[in-house]
């Protein structure tokens, strides 16, 4: 009877000693959301100011606190620079103590994020960037990868362009990691289906003129001008192309990655019938349109981006994960993320092992001037693809932690 | 004889004419900081984003300024704005000569550099604020649509057309400073504006304008550029390191030199983007450092 008493004690004890672990709710008694963006760079209009607010609405949504503690959002700009980047997720978990990171929309900043997330064992999704190394070489056991990565880019318009008979190709590629992941993917996709990559030109990050990669282009007599870059660079690209009268030749002008920012921006004369492919558009469904139209309210009219509803969905996720695991411990949060079904109305999938969150992706038409009701109407989904056939197999990751 | 280059002789000839239209906008912009540097001695920072506010102004005249003023129906043409939108740019530039930039002509060139490089920043912010980051797409007008097939290029008129006018422009002000009574007294004033002061000229003067009329330069290359580039708040800063690079492998305050130079690069620029594109962005800054040893004032500068 007393060795029971004794062994009980000593049980109690042991379990005791261990719940400091299991009870640890919250640090620092609250839950700190930094989002890590380019506010002012070359990719603001893509996130932004408007990720931002998407991570307030989520806040907002959520009810302000979880678990009993106040959630707060707290940003900083990357101008889409990695050292920047880099310094400033540091500068977020040492000084701010934010518990998770958002953001992020150039791939080299991503990286450099992901690599100090790792090392302060904190959570970060990436929603914006989109190379496929995220979740591929380069992944990291605390990195979520949202809204879409170039192998469906790849997958989605790649494919319904070759499908369509334009077998050749020429690509004008951003000379840094995305754009080179970006045609890698791309050209595999073109030569599975049939099709010849005939050449191509890199272009440095933020090139003012592309009239004469544009005539290079010309020159190559290839079917289709595949543009590997993003943001200004796609605008610039497509603005000279249509200058150098390539819009009314027997060549088409391919944007493998374009967001309605940047077809507002360009204006739908230069831009209809191009295809494009995104992980969310806003005017796809009812859930798709409530949300845009919050946020259009307090947005300038603007209509948000997939990289902005990503940002909202994402933390909407971790906060639940928070909530259901009582807890902020990154193992623990991140463990429930990848364990649950994801279907909050805007996005609906599953976040694999690698971070990877696969969902359906969208195959987008650029409308014509006179189908396009308002500024915001720029598009319509004209195929969904399914999101096995988005997502690069677990069984082909290089992903170093992952089981095959 | 170009097989070996990998390009086909008509490539090389329509890359170079690329290359001269970017040129005649590299000459146009350090052509004014040139005639800026040469008479104030202010490395003119503000450059870029008067450059970008030409463009700007050309953009609202024509798509916002209608729905300001409660007549949608108005636009500010294109052609009145390459007339307009300098003389706005150039009265604003005057008003930041007369309030600020005028105290610190006795200190040291630093000063003027930090000056207009936080006015940059303050402009460029406040319009990337009002218009975003991404900017917007300004039309060609409807009389230089189309172009004309050079060999395998499809050459716009719309670019024909600023390299006409840039040139013209160029030529116009290095015939003014360096060959008319007005402009011998601008050079008299770099020299010595004591000396001309007591003659009985009004240099305070001299100088307002010349910086006025620098900064309309500036803005009338935006003009230009808007209907080929995107306007955005930061089109300006883009472009400006690349144009001090021009004035100083050109000489700071060469006339001449700054339009040779411009153009000159530009072709180098245009021919790197050919054979290695990745490397395009820096080319200039390659040849502004070779410049700088060999010849440190710069290729048509005089050293003093």
């Amino acid at each position: 009877m007393k060795k029971t008493a004794i062994a009980t004690l000593a049980a109690s004890l042991f379990v005791a000693a261990s719940m400091p672990v299991l009870a640890q709710t919250v640090t620092d008694n609250e839950i700190r959301i930094g989002v890590l963006t380019d506010l002012s760079g070359i990719y603001s209009a893509i996130e932004g100011p408007g990720g931002v607010l998407a991570a307030q609405m989520a806040a907002k949504d959520f009810g302000g606190q979880v678990l009993g503690k106040k959630i707060v959002i707290t940003s900083a700009d990357t101008q889409s620079k990695a050292d920047l980047a880099s310094s400033k997720a540091r500068e977020m978990f040492e000084r701010d103590k934010v518990d998770m990171i958002v953001g992020n929309v150039s791939t080299a900043s991503a990286l450099a994020a992901m690599e100090v997330a790792e090392q302060f064992k904190k959570v970060s999704i990436v929603t914006g960037a989109a190379s496929l190394q995220i979740t591929n070489e380069k992944c990291t056991p605390y990195s979520v990868h949202y809204v879409y990565d170039t192998y469906a880019l790849s997958r989605g318009t790649g494919k319904a362009v070759v499908d369509s008979g334009k077998k050749t190709w020429f690509f004008v590629t951003a000379d840094y990691a995305f754009g080179h992941t970006l045609e890698r993917d791309s050209t595999e996709v073109v030569v599975a289906n049939g099709g010849k990559v005939l050449g191509g030109v890199k272009h440095p990050i933020n090139t003012q003129d592309f009239s004469s990669f544009m005539a290079q282009a010309q020159a190559s007599k290839a079917e289709v001008i595949a543009l590997a870059n993003a943001g200004g660079d796609t605008i610039g690209s497509v603005k000279q192309a249509a200058e150098l009268g390539l819009m009314n030749s027997k060549q088409t002008l391919v944007p493998l990655l374009m967001f309605t920012s940047d077809i507002q921006a360009l204006g739908l004369r230069q831009t209809s019938g191009m295809t494009f492919t995104e992980g969310w558009y806003w005017d796809h469904s009812d859930a798709n349109r409530k949300f845009a139209e919050r946020f259009m309210k307090e947005f300038k009219g603007k209509a948000p981006t997939s990289p902005q509803a990503g940002v909202y969905s994402a933390t909407m996720q971790y906060l639940k994960a928070v909530e259901a695991t009582k807890t902020d411990n990154s193992d623990a949060v991140i463990k429930q993320m990848k364990a649950v079904e994801i279907n909050d109305g805007l996005f609906k999938g599953k976040i694999r092992a690698d971070g990877k969150f696969e969902h359906d992706m969208y195959l987008l038409e650029v409308k014509k001037p006179n189908e396009s009701k308002n500024p915001n109407d720029v598009a319509k989904v004209i195929k969904v693809i399914a999101a096995k056939d988005a997502t690069l197999p677990l069984s082909q990751s290089k992903c170093k932690f992952v089981t095959k | 004889m170009f097989e070996f280059l990998g390009i086909t002789p008509q490539a090389l000839v329509s890359q170079l004419l690329i290359g001269l239209i970017n040129g005649s906008f590299y000459a146009l912009l350090s052509l004014g900081l040139a005639v800026i540097f040469g008479l104030l001695n202010v490395i003119n920072f503000i450059h870029g984003a008067q450059y970008m506010l030409g463009a700007m102004v050309a953009w609202i005249g024509l798509t916002q300024l209608g729905n300001w003023i409660g007549m949608p129906e108005f636009q500010l043409n294109y052609f009145v704005a390459l007339f307009l939108a300098p003389l706005i740019v150039g009265l604003f530039s005057i008003v930041i000569e007369k309030t600020m930039l005028k105290r610190l002509y006795h200190l040291d060139h630093l000063y003027g550099l930090l000056l207009t490089f936080g006015l940059a920043l303050v402009i460029e912010g406040m319009f990337r604020h009002w218009f975003g980051a991404l900017g917007n797409s300004y039309p060609v007008p409807d009389v230089l649509q189309g172009g004309v097939r050079i060999g395998e290029l499809f050459m716009p008129y719309y670019r024909l057309w600023v390299v006409f006018l840039a040139l013209l422009v160029c030529f116009a002000t290095w015939f003014f400073i360096e060959r008319t009574s007005l402009g011998s007294l601008l050079r008299a004033g770099t020299e010595n504006p004591k000396l001309l002061q007591a003659l009985g000229v009004n240099v305070p003067l001299i100088v307002t304008l010349t910086y006025g009329a620098g900064c309309a330069l500036a803005a009338f290359a935006g003009v230009m550029a808007a209907p080929i580039y995107q306007v955005t708040a930061v089109m300006g800063s883009n472009l400006i390191i690349v144009v001090f690079a021009v004035v100083v492998i050109g000489g700071m305050g060469s006339i001449a030199g700054a339009i040779l130079t411009g153009l000159g690069l530009g072709v180098v620029e245009g021919l790197t983007k050919v054979f290695y594109p990745q490397a395009s962005s820096i080319s200039i800054f390659v040849i502004m450092i070779i410049v700088l040893l060999i010849k440190p004032a710069g290729l048509f500068g005089k050293s003093n």
